[in-house]
């Protein structure tokens, strides 16, 4: 914590750069081009985890403090079992002959 | 008034039920009135209904769940009875549905999930060297919301209707087009109550067992039985909002007429089996992983030996953990997923096995070269070896989705699931009482009695399951009521009758046991009786309330092994002593408990208001908790020189019991 506020913010303002650069993005695509409904939710539903992405490392602290490898453990974690629950549901669910 | 149909509310005209509805009417009598004529309802109140001690909150749930474990075994054995003969009448066909439904639910949420809990709560935290769970309160109400969840399901049989959709309760049987009695209610409402409380007690340990430990005490430093429970309650924090899910959406359907799982409307009843196997395999292993743990902990006393290959356990706990979550098609491999599917989950599944079977070699080297004691603990790790094997070996056989097709739905999957839970989870919980009994009572149990009961119950057990596998291969399905002369199914039925009834013999040996040793057995026993080598063995037996007067240091694996090899921190100083803080006792968990049961009762009937009003108590519950202020107490330094110096000057003349 305290390495990073006497030196110059710089991952912060990486983060902000790429922050802005990923919500106009996806604003462009979604209001500026031709792509198809699917395609365009597909961009920018890509967009929103690569923002949440930074949004958890450059600005939530996430490695940072005694606890940082726990917390980067606990994310993985949940993530995977989103993963797991939502998108194995949805496999399962529409493969083969079940759905 | 708000719906209520009277006429609809005791079940009739059934005379085994009659029978149980006139038991329980007697025994509840007996009991209140046994209470006041011994004018225990104070010391009830004072020192366990209101109690937030692991230690006894963990008795506690070892108490509702034998309970627990004699009602689902009476459904068994009413099972193996109308199965006994071919064509026999003794129960219809609703009947045996009702019976198998509430024999899984018990056996497995109220009997083998309490247990594990409630031997996890006296025990970890003396293990880790704390004085108490993090949450001493909401442990409380764990145990609470658990024997809300139990009592509403188990009347079920007597008042409104008992469940018959099975254990699994698959969509579209469960539902109200197809079940419109609002026996199916109490399935899902009660099941939410005592999961609410499941879910707690995960938290509760996950909390505890990361910043509790005393001092020393690295992660690679606990005791296999902490690592395993650590896990397990992971899974409990990772699965179980899963069942919460499914349950509320389930009674969403049936009280409110939503079309998640229902045929018609864009429901979609596989949704409901696939949410149920995300919890229900990772459920199986939240109970297999702290049986693993008790095993380790016997194994490891008994051989005299530390446990053999301790990372490559916790490796393998993890993995299982891991693989557990992504296996849970392999339980409805026949509903048409297509080969894809079926390929992906056959191979996860048998994958499972490569970590079990890592731990099960790890035990067996714990025991070689190891001076090996044949006392009733060790004898239940024991026989849990092979009896698994065969239910493992079994399992890979189910887990090959090509297979499968055969095999599902026959009393061969019912032999694999009973050979796997019953060595892995009773035998284990079985092991752990006749292990752990000094530490939680003071005194031991029968070693003699304890082994009539080993050798009845495993007996008993074999005999019961090993025809199953047979039947099943031969064609027997499960869940069917009867079966005709022509199958040729009697004999092996026949013989797995019987072999119900020295099971249940093996059980009321266990409870001749316990009244025996409650009588009779030596009190002048040491606080280390079996020459153990984990922390709980430290302290006195029963343990004191506070649990240690000075809390240990640990530098080493087995500390309390290493402390009587170098004879350091046995003793205690005067000077060492401090006063301790200790929480105070609560009368919230019960209230919110019964709250529970009340508003879920008028649930499951579908009175809503007069559930909206009952609900108005747990609101009332939580807003009283915000603003309970209590900070607990000191236990002053004369006191625990008091209570120390009972047990600590009976060391040195203690004789052993076991030899």
């Amino acid at each position: 914590m305290e390495k990073i506020m006497k030196g110059f913010p710089l991952s912060h303002v990486i983060g902000f750069v790429f922050s802005l650069i990923l919500t106009f993005g996806a604003a462009g695509i979604a209001l500026k081009t031709d792509l198809s409904f699917k395609v365009i939710m597909w961009i920018i539903g890509s967009l929103a985890i690569m923002q949440a992405g930074i949004q958890l490392f450059m600005f939530m602290h996430l490695r940072e403090g005694e606890d940082g490898k726990t917390n980067v453990l606990n994310i993985l974690y949940g993530v995977f079992m989103a993963v797991v629950i939502v998108a194995g549901s949805i496999w399962v669910l529409s493969s083969g002959h079940a759905h | 008034m708000m719906g209520i149909k009277w006429n609809e509310l005791l079940i009739t005209g059934d005379p085994l039920i009659l029978g149980s509805q006139i038991a329980i009417l007697l025994t509840m009598i007996g009991i209140v009135g046994g209470i006041t004529y011994l004018k225990k309802w104070r010391w009830l109140w004072s020192e366990w209904l209101t109690t937030v001690d692991h230690k006894r909150i963990g008795i506690m749930y070892i108490i509702a769940a034998v309970l627990m474990f004699f009602r689902g075994g009476i459904d068994g054995l009413m099972m193996k009875a109308q199965t006994a003969r071919p064509e026999m009448e003794f129960l219809n066909a609703q009947h045996y549905n009702e019976v198998f439904t509430t024999h899984g639910v018990i056996m497995i949420l109220f009997m083998a999930m309490p247990l594990l809990i409630g031997i996890m709560n006296v025990i970890i935290p003396l293990q880790i060297g704390a004085r108490d769970v993090a949450f001493p309160q909401l442990n409380a109400l764990s145990f609470w919301l658990f024997f809300s969840g139990a009592m509403l399901f188990n009347i079920s049989f007597v008042i409104g209707g008992s469940p018959d959709a099975g254990w699994t309760s698959y969509f579209p049987l469960a539902g109200k087009e197809f079940s419109p009695s609002i026996a199916n209610n109490y399935y899902a409402i009660a099941l939410q109550i005592a999961g609410i409380g499941t879910l707690i007690s995960g938290i509760n340990f996950v909390v505890t067992i990361l910043k509790m430990r005393t001092k020393g005490m690295t992660l690679m430093k606990m005791p296999m039985f902490t690592w395993t429970s650590f896990i397990a309650s992971v899974i409990i924090v990772a699965a179980f909002p899963i069942l919460t899910v499914a349950l509320a959406l389930m009674t969403t359907d049936r009280l409110y007429g939503t079309h998640f799982f229902t045929v018609s409307g864009g429901g979609m009843d596989m949704l409901w089996a696939n949410l149920f196997w995300l919890w229900g395999h990772p459920e199986v292993y939240i109970l297999i992983l702290p049986a693993f743990g008790i095993y380790s902990e016997i194994f490891a006393t008994f051989s005299r030996k530390s446990l053999f290959g301790y990372k490559s356990m916790i490796f393998s706990i993890v993995a299982i953990a891991i693989l557990s979550m992504v296996v849970w098609v392999h339980h409805f491999y026949t509903m048409g997923s297509g080969p894809a599917v079926n390929s992906i989950f056959s191979i996860t599944t048998m994958a499972i096995a490569v970590p079990t079977g890592i731990k099960i070699f790890n035990w067996l080297f714990t025991m070689r070269k190891g001076r090996i004691k044949m006392t009733t603990p060790m004898l239940w790790a024991l026989a849990f070896i092979p009896c698994f094997i065969i239910g493992g070996v079994t399992g890979v056989m189910l887990g090959m989705g090509a297979a499968d097709f055969q095999y599902h739905n026959t009393l061969f999957l019912v032999a694999h699931f009973h050979y796997t839970i019953i060595p892995g989870v009773v035998f284990a919980v079985f092991a752990a009482l006749y292990y752990w009994w000094p530490k939680m009572f003071g005194f031991m149990l029968n070693e003699k009695i304890g082994k009539w009961h080993f050798w009845l119950f495993v007996i008993g057990f074999n005999v019961t399951f090993m025809p199953m596998f047979f039947l099943g291969l031969d064609g027997a399905v499960r869940r069917s009521y009867t079966y005709s002369v022509e199958s040729g199914f009697a004999p092996l039925f026949l013989l797995s009758a019987i072999g119900s009834a020295v099971l249940a013999l093996g059980f009321a040996a266990f409870c001749y046991n316990i009244y025996w040793s409650a009588r009779y057995a030596d009190r002048n026993i040491s606080s280390d009786p079996w020459d153990a080598r984990t922390l709980e063995w430290s302290t006195a037996s029963p343990v004191q309330f506070y649990n240690f007067a000075k809390q240990p240091e640990v530098t080493t694996l087995d500390p309390f092994w290493h402390m009587k090899k170098k004879n350091e921190g046995l003793t205690l100083k005067d000077s060492e002593i401090e006063e301790i803080h200790m929480p105070s006792n609560s009368g919230l968990p019960i209230f919110m408990g019964a709250v529970f049961s009340v508003a879920g009762f008028f649930l499951v009937f579908e009175w809503h208001i007069a559930a909206v009003v009952a609900a108005v108590g747990i609101i009332a519950g939580l807003i009283i908790r915000s603003f309970d202020y209590d900070e607990g107490y000191h236990v002053k330094k004369d006191e625990i020189k008091k209570i120390e110096s009972t047990w600590r000057n009976v060391e040195g003349e203690v004789h052993n019991d076991v030899s």
